[in-house]
């Protein structure tokens, strides 16, 4: 535990001693937040939806999330080129308990700048239906990070350097991001996008999230939190393996 | 010779060992031994192999063929027994720089299951000595090159390991820094007992300090010896001149295949 409680707490210095860090994490989110939020606002309220910052909110906060969750697990590729990683690998602890400690570590950082989100929607207009909702959107993005961070590691630990990074963001994680329907809402869909959405373990992160912060589900809570629950498990087993067989 | 070596009691005893990268033998059947107490050089030109080498001693990588022995311990079986007998500087920098000094090592004490009042002592020792101890709480990114190095000597003895694996560690350094280290190498060697296993190609460094030489090139061993008797063998003047025998120019722009069958050539000359 001691080993795990260590690489967390050493996730955490390096997230709140890199104030540039904080502040491009956020930058992304809130482009799309202002931009789509207010720009597409009166186009969603036309259209009979609401109010499109209500809708947007908790799909802003899941995209947050996801990016840094997948960077941070990712980041094992830059301490292997760059070091760190090497000290951990040729000390005599569990690979699993080492990938666990950057896991829940990396994991942490994402909720934390999720709430960042949540906090500067909270600012700008956003209202959940109600405040009792708040530890299970906490939950959902715990869930969603753990399961991030855990696929960033699987990744990473294929591959040998950051050339593939780009890959992954451009094949991976921006489809994850727009086909799990943090942008749109997710009934009558084409089939095809249907299905792309349903396969993505996101729209639970993101289903949940609406649901707990504005008290509507579309899939379901239980469904939500069994299928993230069971994809981070997965997940993280998958990343432990394949961590524990990196050679540096 | 100026380690302490005082016994013939072997620490890492190599047999038959071998890597492939995919055809490619990048360490190719060779064997030594490392006595106890000694300083050990293993020299060689870039991509001779030693990276290789020290990466499979120090369980980074599996050997495709051959025995490792580490303080008595399988590396493949006994893993974690043999990483605790050892500590490493690495090639490349390996170090937190978001972290403090102090922070770094308190993570490597706890990474190797050490109590944390022996510890808090340890670290309180080793930043003395290394001179690092007033910054101790200054994140490493502000740390010259020289500290950082410092440092990474410190953190890799730590856990009072009985073997120091050390990578190029005076890589990038000036004259001066590289004297100052070599000093703090030399007195940890005779102050810790510890057993220096280095790498560097600064062969006037190895010259000074190493007790045995081995030369490495295109994976193979071509020669072993204190620095003297590598350089009487070769007829030459100093250990730069013999490594440059053993390593020459020529030698290295025909290609593996001739280069390992003149290596075989040469063994068999000296066995003879």
């Amino acid at each position: 535990m001691k080993v795990i409680y260590i690489l967390w707490l050493r996730q955490l210095k390096r997230y709140f001693r890199s104030k540039s860090r904080i502040i491009g994490a956020l930058g992304q989110p809130l482009l799309f937040l202002f931009a789509l939020g207010f720009g597409l606002g009166p186009v969603f309220e036309r259209a009979g939806e609401g109010d499109y910052l209500q809708f947007l909110v908790p799909g802003i906060i899941a995209m947050s999330i996801l990016f840094t969750s997948m960077f941070n697990g990712i980041e094992i590729i830059w301490d292997r080129q760059f070091g760190f990683l090497k000290e951990t690998l040729v000390a005599p602890v569990s690979r699993v308990n080492i990938m666990l400690g950057r896991t829940v570590g990396g994991a942490s950082v994402a909720i934390f700048q999720g709430v960042i989100i949540l906090f500067i929607a909270f600012l700008i207009g956003f209202r959940p239906a109600d405040l009792s909702g708040l530890p299970v959107a906490l939950l959902f993005m715990f869930l969603i990070a753990i399961l991030f961070t855990a696929l960033g590691t699987a990744i990473a630990s294929l591959l040998e350097d950051m050339h593939g990074f780009q890959l992954i963001m451009n094949f991976l994680v921006m489809p994850l991001f727009f086909l799990s329907g943090a942008l749109f809402p997710i009934q009558e869909l084409p089939a095809v996008v249907d299905t792309l959405v349903k396969i993505n373990p996101l729209s639970y992160g993101v289903d949940g999230l609406r649901g707990s912060l504005l008290g509507v589900y579309h899939i379901g809570l239980s469904t939500d939190l069994a299928v993230l629950s069971v994809c981070g498990l997965i997940l993280v087993i998958i990343g432990a393996y394949l961590f524990t067989r990196i050679e540096a | 010779m100026t380690g302490t070596s005082e016994n013939n009691e072997t620490i890492i005893e190599v047999t038959d060992l071998t890597r492939y990268y995919g055809r490619l033998a990048a360490v190719d059947n060779i064997s030594f031994t490392v006595r106890r107490g000694e300083v050990f050089a293993f020299l060689g030109p870039n991509g001779a192999g030693k990276t290789t080498t020290i990466k499979m001693l120090t369980t980074l990588i599996k050997p495709s063929a051959g025995t490792i022995r580490l303080n008595g311990y399988d590396p493949i079986r006994n893993q974690d027994a043999a990483r605790r007998s050892f500590g490493i500087v690495f090639q490349d920098p390996s170090l937190d720089e978001e972290l403090t000094a102090y922070e770094n090592m308190v993570l490597h004490g706890v990474l190797y299951h050490m109590p944390p009042q022996i510890r808090d002592e340890r670290i309180k020792m080793l930043l003395q000595m290394m001179q690092l101890w007033e910054r101790k709480n200054e994140q490493v990114k502000k740390y010259s090159g020289g500290m950082k190095r410092r440092l990474e000597i410190a953190r890799g003895l730590m856990h009072l390991p009985h073997i120091l694996f050390l990578d190029e560690p005076t890589l990038g350094l000036d004259p001066q820094t590289r004297n100052l280290l070599w000093g703090h190498i030399r007195e940890l060697n005779k102050k810790e007992k510890v057993t220096i296993f280095l790498t560097t190609h600064i062969m006037e460094e190895a010259e000074r300090v190493a007790d045995t030489v081995a030369v490495i090139d295109h994976g193979i061993i071509i020669d072993q010896g204190s620095p003297r008797e590598l350089v009487e063998r070769t007829g030459s003047t100093s250990l730069e001149e013999a490594f440059l025998a053993l390593t020459g120019k020529t030698i290295r722009e025909e290609g593996p295949e001739s280069f390992r069958q003149m290596a075989g050539q040469y063994l068999r000359r000296r066995r003879l």
